[in-house]
């Protein structure tokens, strides 16, 4: 019995043993507040297309976390997804970049107040 | 060395690196960041046993987005113009704002405790390739299948929001 409890214990990676899910929680919380910043304190709009890719990875890397803790696969398969959903924002996000670019020659987002009026 | 320390390690390597994606000034600089957080969320990925999302990860982000980033950041030219910084005032709400997420989210976080998992119900395989795929294709099959249109979708709207139009200077 002892031995198969260890042989059990083994199969669970270390990290899972020792760190505690809040940890993770708490990780991707300061990940997602710093994207948060990059949004809000950045004008390149690359940057803020940056910061917003932290804040998806952020979202990523807690979902791993909770599918790997409670065995779960539907978790890996949704970050997967988020990850396929992302590199098509991104295509269309930086040719609406690029387009910009090309209009008024500057990507500073705080110029493109064009669309208020 | 404990195996906790590493995870430490890798968090703080982390969350500076992101830092400096927000902070630094020459966007290259921020893409370079950003392909190293990168590679530290895969290192993550790793300690959790989620194999398949470690190489998803280094494919589709460190590999395919950051050299999009960087194709564009070539095409502009950044010396001419480097976008005049917001003001102080917007930056402290900014970092106000930021600031109070991050405490929103920790204050409602901090006293959860979930349990460690069960021994019994643990499967270490989860993160496979093996397991993944079974799942993928049996139960997440319509979705898999969707995103093939949101590929092609994004790629129609990608070409023609970069075509040229007839009256256009060629640089």
């Amino acid at each position: 019995m002892e031995t198969k409890t260890d042989r059990f214990m083994q199969s669970i990676p270390e990290i899972i043993r020792t760190i505690p899910l809040t940890h993770y929680i708490l990780l991707s919380s300061a990940l997602f507040a710093i994207g948060v910043l990059g949004v809000l304190t950045r004008r390149n709009a690359l940057i803020v297309f940056m910061a917003i890719e932290l804040m998806l990875n952020a979202v990523n890397l807690l979902l791993a976390a909770f599918s790997s803790y409670f065995s779960d696969p539907a978790g890996q398969i949704f970050v997967f997804f988020i990850m396929a959903v992302a590199a098509a924002e991104v295509a269309v996000g930086l040719a609406i970049i690029v387009m910009i670019y090309r209009n008024i020659q500057t990507i500073d987002i705080g110029l493109l107040n064009k669309l208020r009026n | 060395m404990e195996v906790s320390n590493y995870w430490y390690f890798l968090s703080g390597l982390t969350l500076l690196s992101a830092l400096m994606v927000v902070l630094s000034k020459n966007p290259i600089h921020s893409v370079l960041y950003l392909v190293f957080t990168f590679f530290c969320i895969s290192g993550h990925y790793v300690l959790l046993n989620a194999q398949f999302l470690m190489a998803v990860n280094i494919i589709v982000y460190a590999g395919a987005i950051m050299v999009l980033f960087l194709f564009v950041i070539m095409m502009f030219d950044l010396k001419k113009n480097i976008p005049d910084s917001k003001t102080n005032l917007t930056k402290l709400a900014g970092t106000v704002v930021a600031g109070s997420v991050l405490v929103i989210l920790v204050a409602a976080f901090r006293t959860i405790q979930y349990p460690t998992p069960d021994e019994s119900t643990f499967n270490p395989n989860n993160g496979m390739v093996e397991n993944l795929g079974k799942v993928l294709y049996s139960e997440y099959l319509l979705p898999f299948e969707l995103v093939t249109v949101l590929f092609f979708v994004a790629m129609v709207g990608s070409v023609m929001l970069g075509k040229r139009e007839v009256g256009d200077r060629n640089f």
